[in-house]
């Protein structure tokens, strides 16, 4: 069982903070990490490979060279190997999922590709589908608990109302939710071996995809305002308890 | 010279930090509060391998350095000072002796069980009337047959109604002073080994203390730990290296201190602004920072010396006195920056201020820690 997963630096978006007299978020000096629900991903991919009993996994990773470090972490975790792409200075999800895909084509052998839903920092939840997509391969978006055997798997979806139980065979592309696993703290041991295990440095032309531009631009990158009601209720208990609901109420969070 | 943690000291730190925010902070207040053993965060802790941090790989341990073992004490006594002792003292204490004076049937019998964490180790040196003056201990040793019939009990052991390997001291020679002093590898189950009940304490209230009672207590010739007479030498070249983990601890409880009172600073409003925007706290604020760094610092720079191979009893002793005193300092600053609400058990600034004090007192009292320094300095 080869698996591939899809695994992004970002930067720790707890940490970050907006500026209040350019309403833009301050992103210099903030942490990184291996953005939270592909390290999901990465925890499923662990399972999977440790319920066959063999298989390879292989994390492929778009980034500044400082993401090896991050990546480091995931081969301690129970990785075999990563792979390091350079983005290109202008990038969007076309070019990333683009670059995903190529080295995933490059890698040629693999059964399944798994992905977060979404990454914590911009959330568009385009990546894995993206890559379904221009691989050609059937994908099963927002899995929260997965079943693989050696020629399909079985993954239950989360469509929020509604839960869907999807199959598909190999090759396939899953998409996995952050409610799925806890992924594993690595032992000192693991910490250890992970030096020895490789990352290698793959550019846009290795994997077939030189001169790729962004289609989409951003125009700019705003903090929402999100104003303070700070109002009071100085009356005794029982007054103010109902008025407040009746407030929220009015407000819809109550519904 | 370099002051960079290497790649994977960042790994390994960021793992336990993580592990010790998870796993052992939810549990403190209560260990605390009950004096419960933190028995289920031990068996979580062996299998991330910090049982056998120092612990050679052959035997199963990380083999890791004392730099990388402080930074590991320091984040489990930052989330709590009780699992930090135990840690400490079952890699300091009771591992490194086995390591350093262990025959190679010891080693491979005693140290993979410690590592794994099937048994948790503990260090019998205290006794009632002998604590700094440890050469003063009366209890005994005799050689019998293949056996040697130890009497005589211990104070204050960490762990000791739990602990599985007890490295025991005790007189095998009275005509010879402190050359008459031996070390022997002890096991709970050895007929004739009993604990006390717990005592009870004023902080670390879950590393549970006791005593520890030897009637006829029958120990294997085999299990003799270095040659007999030489048991001094072995407690305090031991002591030297736990005084690290104590000091290490102390870092984490000061540290604790800080993050809490930089936490509570910003959120408490007096005056119509947080706390944190008054001058006294700013600078009692930045006063804790910077003893705490030093403190940390001295520690790194004592396991380096301990790293190195040589002599770093001056190190250790420097950096056990200075972080220990950091840490009563900064934790009762803490619970002045937190005013009433600091004295109370609902912020966790009271329980540090007791954990504190206890750095102050073992593996040797501040008052040791100058004699060795001065020691050292004085010849």
């Amino acid at each position: 069982m080869n698996i591939i997963v899809c695994a992004k630096q970002v930067v720790d978006v707890s940490e970050v903070k907006v500026d209040p007299s350019t309403n833009k978020p301050v992103l210099t000096g903030i942490p990184k990490k291996i953005s939270d629900i592909d390290k999901n991903a990465v925890e499923e991919a662990i399972k999977i490979k440790e319920k066959i009993g063999s298989g390879k996994i292989t994390t492929i990773t778009v980034g500044p060279p400082d993401a090896k470090e991050k990546i480091k972490e995931l081969l301690a975790m129970g990785v075999d190997e990563g792979i390091l792409i350079p983005a290109p200075e202008e990038f969007d999800y076309h070019v990333v999922s683009s670059l995903l895909a190529g080295a995933i084509e490059k890698i040629g052998e693999y059964d399944l590709i798994l992905c977060g839903e979404a990454s914590i920092d911009m959330f568009s939840g385009q990546m894995g589908p993206r890559i379904a997509g221009i691989l050609n391969i059937p994908q099963i978006t927002y899995a929260l608990k997965t079943d693989a055997s050696d020629d399909r798997i079985v993954a239950e979806r989360n469509l929020g109302d509604k839960m869907v139980t999807t199959e598909s065979t190999y090759p396939a592309l899953v998409t996995v939710t952050k409610e799925i696993n806890e992924p594993r703290l690595p032992s000192l041991m693991q910490i250890l071996g992970a030096a020895r295990k490789p990352i290698h440095d793959w550019t846009a032309e290795d994997v077939g995809k030189a001169g790729l531009s962004a289609m989409t631009r951003t125009l700019d990158v705003k903090g929402v305002p999100m104003e303070r009601k700070n109002i009071n209720f100085e009356e005794d208990l029982d007054e103010a308890v109902p008025k407040m609901v009746e407030m929220l109420a009015k407000d819809g969070v109550l519904n | 010279m370099k002051l960079e943690m290497s790649e994977e000291q960042v790994m390994i730190r960021n793992m336990i930090r993580e592990f010790a925010e998870k796993e052992i902070a939810p549990l403190a207040a209560e260990l605390d509060e009950k004096e419960i053993y933190p028995a289920e965060t031990l068996k979580k802790l062996a299998a991330l391998g910090i049982l056998g941090t120092i612990i050679p790989t052959e035997y199963g341990g990380a083999g890791l350095d004392n730099v990388t073992y402080a930074m590991v004490i320091e984040e489990i006594s930052r989330k709590c000072a009780s699992t930090g002792v135990v840690t400490s003292v079952h890699n300091s204490l009771t591992a490194w002796p086995l390591i350093k004076y262990g025959t190679e049937e010891q080693k491979k019998k005693y140290l993979p069980i410690l590592a794994s964490g099937e048994k948790i180790g503990a260090f019998g040196g205290t006794e009632a009337n002998a604590g700094t003056d440890l050469g003063a201990m009366a209890t005994t040793a005799v050689l019998k047959d293949d056996k040697y019939i130890i009497n005589g009990s211990k104070m204050f052991i960490t762990s000791g109604p739990r602990a599985g390997i007890i490295i025991v001291f005790a007189v095998t020679d009275k005509e010879a002073g402190a050359r008459g002093i031996s070390a022997f590898i002890v096991e709970d189950t050895f007929k004739g080994n009993s604990a006390g009940p717990p005592i009870e304490k004023m902080g670390i209230r879950g590393s549970l203390t006791s005593e520890l009672i030897f009637e006829d207590m029958e120990v294997p010739k085999e299990n003799l730990l270095g040659k007999e007479g030489a048991g001094f030498k072995i407690a305090l070249s031991t002591l030297d290296g736990g005084r690290i983990g104590i000091a290490s601890q102390a870092v984490g409880i000061a540290q604790a201190a800080l993050d809490e009172s930089v936490e509570y600073a910003m959120q408490r409003q007096q005056f119509g602004k947080p706390i944190a925007k008054f001058q006294a706290i700013q600078w009692m604020i930045a006063e804790m920072a910077t003893k705490v760094e030093a403190a940390r610092y001295l520690v790194y720079h004592a396991s380096y010396k301990k790293d190195l191979g040589g002599r770093f009893s001056k190190e250790a002793a420097m950096a056990k006195l200075f972080a220990s005193e950091t840490a009563g300092e900064v934790t009762s600053m803490a619970v002045q920056v937190h005013g009433g609400y600091g004295y109370t058990r609902e912020y966790t600034v009271e329980r540090l201020f007791r954990d504190a004090k206890i750095t102050e007192l073992y593996e040797g009292t501040s008052e040791v820690m100058k004699m060795v320094i001065a020691g050292s300095l004085l010849r």
